[in-house]
């Protein structure tokens, strides 16, 4: 696209076009950005599936230990839920406040996300050591490791999101909502909503499945 | 994917205007989803239906609701500047198919044919 115009000798006609070109060649780089962050995002589909897989094999083998219907607390779960679906919707809100360069509103909106992303990964936390602490770890049975495996490998996802908030948080304050911040806003935005995604299918696989 | 609705600043359109769509966007999937969670959690935690009944629809409602938050929160909508992305995820989908039906049918035969006396009783 812009070959002809980097060989072209620098004069004054040629001014206005290498503008215009700088600003496309941008506007391409945020866009192959997001393309490459959504293929990784593809990728860790195929790494969730295959451990959705070990789990729907291993769910009936409980080893004589707890079934899911004795260790699982469906109103524990549906606030958990509650918690990142909010969160998933308030990261929206923070993307769109981000299309109006409202920074205040952004970094609040993120504060909140922040919080609710703390708030689910409190309790799934707390829900572990409980288990463990009842003798219904990850080495009890061959159901509760697939359990611990794809539920914890979905936690370590939020974490990482988490910690990539906070930088960005601290990115957009040192230099405020540009071009660059902007692309990784709209890279985390693709992350955060595609572990609400992932969630999905464990409430329903895991927990409702388990249970009914 | 959010390349021309959220995600870079727009331009040349109406910034409030284009906001307060996204907003409609983004409150209409959010409620979508809590109906979505809601009647599931409601089906299994009342007992009324009995498992058999209860699996698939929990199944059935989960699917309807990824299809929500990726037309909703992730404003996938088939067009032409997507092509990739869409292409992207209708092969990550075939791969998870494959995936998730190949493994628990190799394993259920498995089970069948190797260890009958192991199996539990249906």
């Amino acid at each position: 696209m812009t070959v002809q115009t980097r060989l072209a000798p620098a004069t004054g006609a040629n001014l206005t076009t290498d503008v215009v070109d700088a600003r496309e060649e941008h506007h391409d780089a945020a866009s192959t950005t997001t393309l490459g962050f959504w293929i990784y995002l593809m990728s860790d589909c195929i790494l969730f599936a295959a451990l959705f897989a070990s789990f729907a094999v291993l769910r009936n083998q409980t080893a004589g230990g707890p079934d899911a219907r004795e260790i699982f607390s469906l109103p524990y779960v549906a606030v958990e839920t509650g918690c990142l679906l909010l969160s998933s919707f308030t990261y929206g809100m923070a993307m769109i406040e981000a299309e109006r360069r409202r920074q205040a509103a952004v970094l609040g909106w993120l504060g909140i996300t922040l919080l609710l992303g703390f708030a689910f990964l409190g309790m799934e936390v707390h829900e572990f050591s409980k288990l463990v602490s009842e003798g219904a770890g990850p080495d009890r049975s061959g159901f509760l490791s697939a359990f611990f495996t794809l539920v914890g490998t979905h936690g370590l996802h939020v974490t990482s999101g988490m910690i990539w908030m906070v930088v960005l948080i601290a990115h957009i304050l040192r230099r405020g909502l540009t071009q660059t911040n902007q692309t990784r806003l709209a890279c985390l935005s693709l992350f955060w909503h595609f572990l609400d995604v992932v969630w999905i299918g464990v409430f329903t696989v895991v927990y409702l499945m388990g249970v009914a | 994917m959010e390349g021309s609705q959220a995600m870079l600043p727009a331009h040349g359109r109406d910034h409030m205007g284009a906001g307060q769509n996204a907003v409609r966007m983004y409150v209409t999937g959010f409620v979508l989803s809590i109906l979505l969670t809601a009647v599931p959690f409601a089906l299994v935690m009342s007992g009324v239906a009995p498992a058999a009944a209860a699996v698939p629809a929990c199944i059935g409602l989960g699917v309807v609701q990824i299809v929500v938050h990726l037309v909703y929160f992730l404003h996938m909508d088939g067009s032409s500047d997507q092509a990739w992305n869409t292409a992207a995820l209708i092969f990550t989908i075939i791969v998870v198919g494959i995936l998730i039906t190949g493994s628990l049918w190799v394993m259920y035969h498995l089970n069948v044919n190797m260890m009958p006396g192991m199996m539990p009783p249906e």
